[in-house]
């Protein structure tokens, strides 16, 4: 038996469960309605560019309807509603997520382009454990620690990334419901499907029309929702760039906003680190969600002493990676989300060529139609590359060098953002010493990318404001909490 | 002293702890995730049929009861030349394996029926536990080679290996290696589960290695837990990076515990994603079982013929 002729077979998830329509409307108040700008756009598959659906575009006359049926849902329903009644609805949702799972992960993986293996495995079992986690806190918000006669807002404006565009809907949905706020959800433009099928499960779970409001668009639809005169709060997830547009937008009006922004993550490898498995967490860390991942390790800091063997161990490894359909269950690495994403990863990636550092990519076939980029690293990054201090958003991942642990702190921090960090090291002291040193808000130990709802999540610096998860993310949905 | 020992230590216990205390440690919660992160790659039908005769083809079949007799051998023998007698495309297994006193009779049987290309393996040194004086062991292992054994199951000292005395165990490896010379593989057992830690088992890996092992193997079969998929992924690791060190291929066999189709494809996939296809071969992994051949058998039937047949159409042993 000749050794080479293990190859896998394709292992197609089928799509036969997901049941698209050709065409969405808005969702407000509980029903389908037509946009009012009577514009439509199209959702793409990104690994085929096959059209998904055509998607409506909401204007300020769709979003003024979707704060007023919050507004009027809020006032008639959702803040007469018991606390435990609350608690239901959102053990509903959870169900519901889990039991229509598998069409959820299938439909995220063609929307998104991300593996069926990780929305099957990350992104839907996430997404209904925050449900489940949120559920039960909301009849026991008096002993989360902000008073004991907690108050929502009100009235929520909430917009989604396309990077998780499920997983960031129910960090941000969740607490709001479980906080007793009702909500106008505006989900990424390249990624509205799973949002409007999540819409379909608070119709199937009977939670009140008007409660959650799903408005598609694109930026202008955003600007409208959060320039809206009669929301209470701004929950926001992107970039930081949109979101010092929000910041300022809101700051001579008297409401607050949780912003979820940028990072540009070190994962940190000190020379006692256990080697196989730092290898792995850098590729889950560079590597997962195909480096669209806000709190992605995407600068790798390595000790010099062991920069060569390490760079070897990962070269070999990424040249594993399994690059292609996103619905193989075998895959690692699908689709860049959209074109645009695309070409600014191949510009940040000219300019670290550049600017004097040596790119490699692993070898993979990459397919014709849809958009790619195959695993790639950059040596000999110093901090004067862009690509040590911008984010990249795609897999690509700068590699630079320290000589002491000091040294790789002072490079660590060294950026406008602080959301996450990596350290890798066998030493106990030596971890706990590095996070007291680490701006970041999530710093990870020997792992990388461990997510949990009873775990806060969020930014220093320019990488946001406020937390999401745990009892903390509650304060953002609490009136006068911090 | 093998030449390849001489190139990174000098055969003294200093050396020896120097070279292992200086292995990286192996992370527990990050190997467990890794190898399971694999056992979900999904093998479907042409990969699956050639999994399924790859892994006939490593299997060292195997019996290792106190009631083994020259009957239940010679019937073993048949199975591992004709694994399935109606369907001769089947591939025969990787070796048979038997105590000792068995190996005469495999072997002569074996070479009357056509399995000449079948290697015996013979479990020794004082199999399971090894707790014997080196005279013995190295008696039990020139008897088994005496009767026609190529390869060789040695046990290492665990006891020895646990308190620190790693001269100790390698010096043992090493004499029987000279024993074993070119007339047998040695094959050298970890026992894993004794050994508790996965810095243990990296560790015992590279003194086997480095003492002269063809082949690392995980278990005796006679303590659980064996052969899991991350104490298998260490292994493979060990032997990866030790080719990169040397340049010497050393061989992989997990044994104990891998009963079905889903955990031989499982084993394949962790050796095709560590070390590289290069060492799916029968001469470079090994899959220590006995009921797992049937649980092969039975899906190679279900691949080619679409339905599930009872366990009447396999035989027994």
């Amino acid at each position: 038996m000749s050794a080479d002729i293990f190859e896998y077979a394709p292992a197609p998830e089928s799509r036969a469960i997901v049941k698209l329509n050709s065409e969405y409307g808005l969702f407000i108040n509980g029903k389908w309605v037509p946009p009012q700008s009577k514009k439509k756009f199209f959702s793409i598959n990104p690994a085929t560019e096959e059209v998904l659906a055509r998607v409506s575009q909401g204007n300020q006359a769709d979003v003024d309807k979707a704060v007023k049926a919050a507004r009027a849902a809020y006032n008639k329903v959702w803040s007469k509603t018991k606390p435990k009644e609350r608690a239901k609805y959102l053990f509903r949702i959870a169900r519901l997520l889990q039991e229509r799972a598998r069409e959820f992960a299938v439909l995220e993986s063609l929307d998104n382009g991300k593996p069926i293996r990780e929305t099957r495995d990350v992104d839907v079992p996430l997404s209904a454990a925050h449900f489940f986690y949120h559920a039960g806190w909301a009849d026991k918000l008096e002993y989360a620690g902000y008073g004991d006669n907690p108050k929502p807002y009100g009235v929520v404006a909430q917009i989604i990334p396309w990077n998780f565009p499920l997983l960031m809907l129910a960090w941000k949905v969740a607490p709001a419901l479980a906080t007793g706020n009702t909500v106008v959800l505006k989900p990424a433009e390249t990624t509205p499907l799973t949002a409007l099928l999540f819409a379909e499960i608070c119709q199937q779970a009977e939670l009140p029309a008007g409660v959650v409001n799903v408005v598609t668009g694109d930026g202008a639809t955003g600007a409208a929702l959060v320039n809206h005169g009669d929301i209470d709060k701004v929950a926001f997830t992107g970039s930081t760039e949109v979101g010092k547009l929000i910041a300022s937008s809101i700051a001579d009006r008297g409401i607050p906003a949780t912003l979820e922004l940028g990072g540009k993550g070190a994962n940190i490898v000190f020379d006692d680190a256990p080697i196989d498995e730092a290898v792995e967490g850098i590729i889950n860390g560079i590597f997962f969600n195909q480096g669209h991942v806000c709190c992605a390790g995407s600068r790798l800091l390595l000790q010099e002493s062991i920069v060569d063997d390490f760079l070897t161990k990962l070269q070999s490894r990424m040249a594993k990676i399994r690059v292609g359909d996103p619905l193989d269950k075998n895959t690692d690495l699908g689709a860049i989300n959209s074109a645009a994403q695309l070409s600014k990863i191949k510009e940040l990636s000219e300019s670290g060529t550049k600017e004097g550092a040596n790119v490699w990519s692993a070898p993979c076939s990459l397919p014709n139609k849809g958009f790619w980029y195959p695993p790639t690293i950059f040596t000999g990054v110093t901090q004067a590359h862009r690509i040590a201090r911008e984010e990249i958003f795609g897999p690509v991942l700068s590699v630079l060098t320290f000589r002491t642990p000091q040294e790789a702190m002072e490079k660590a921090n060294n950026t406008p953002y602080g959301l996450s960090a990596g350290i890798w090291t066998e030493k106990g002291s030596k971890i706990l010493w590095a996070a007291q040193q680490l701006k970041a808000g999530v710093i990870w130990a020997n792992t990388f990318n461990k997510f949990d709802p009873a775990s806060p999540f969020g930014g220093y610096k320019e990488s946001g404001w406020g937390r999401e998860g745990g009892r903390h993310g509650l304060a953002a949905y609490i009136k006068g909490a911090k | 002293m093998s030449e390849l020992g001489n190139k990174l230590i000098d055969g003294s216990e200093s050396s020896l702890r120097a070279f292992l205390d200086n292995l990286p440690g192996v992370d527990k919660v990050g190997a467990e995730g890794r190898a399971a992160m694999l056992g979900t790659r999904s093998i479907k039908t042409t990969s699956k049929a050639r999994a399924i005769d790859l892994a006939i083809s490593m299997v060292d079949l195997t019996t290792l009861e106190g009631a083994d007799t020259p009957g239940k051998v010679r019937s073993l023998c048949a199975k591992a030349l004709r694994p399935d007698p109606r369907d001769l495309t089947v591939p025969h297994v990787g070796a048979i394996c038997v105590y000792n006193d068995m190996v005469k009779v495999a072997r002569n049987y074996l070479d009357s029926i056509g399995g000449q290309s079948i290697p015996v393996a013979a479990v020794s040194t004082a199999f399971p536990s090894g707790r014997a004086s080196m005279e013995v062991k190295l008696r039990d292992t020139l008897d088994a080679i005496e009767s026609g054994a190529s390869e060789i199951d040695m046990v290492i000292d665990r006891g020895a290996f646990l308190s620190g005395k790693f001269g100790l165990v390698f010096d043992e490896i090493r004499e029987i290696k000279a024993l074993c010379g070119e007339k047998a593989h040695l094959k050298v057992i970890l026992e894993t589960g004794e050994l508790a830690t996965y810095d243990n088992v990296r560790k015992a890996s590279y003194l086997a290695m480095l003492a002269g092992a063809d082949f690392i193997k995980t278990s005796t079969g006679k303590v659980s837990p064996a052969a899991t998929p991350p104490v298998v992924l260490v292994m493979l690791e060990a032997v990866r990076d030790f080719f990169a060190l040397t340049g010497k291929k050393i061989g992989v066999k997990p044994a104990g515990g891998i009963r079905t189709t889903k955990d031989a494809i499982k084993q394949l996939v962790l050796v095709n994603e560590t070390t590289g296809p290069e060492w799916l071969s029968p001469k470079l992994f090994r899959i220590g079982a006995s009921a797992l051949l049937n649980d092969l058998l039975m899906q190679r039937m279900k691949l080619s013929n679409g339905r599930y047949s009872s366990a009447n159409y396999v035989t027994v042993d």
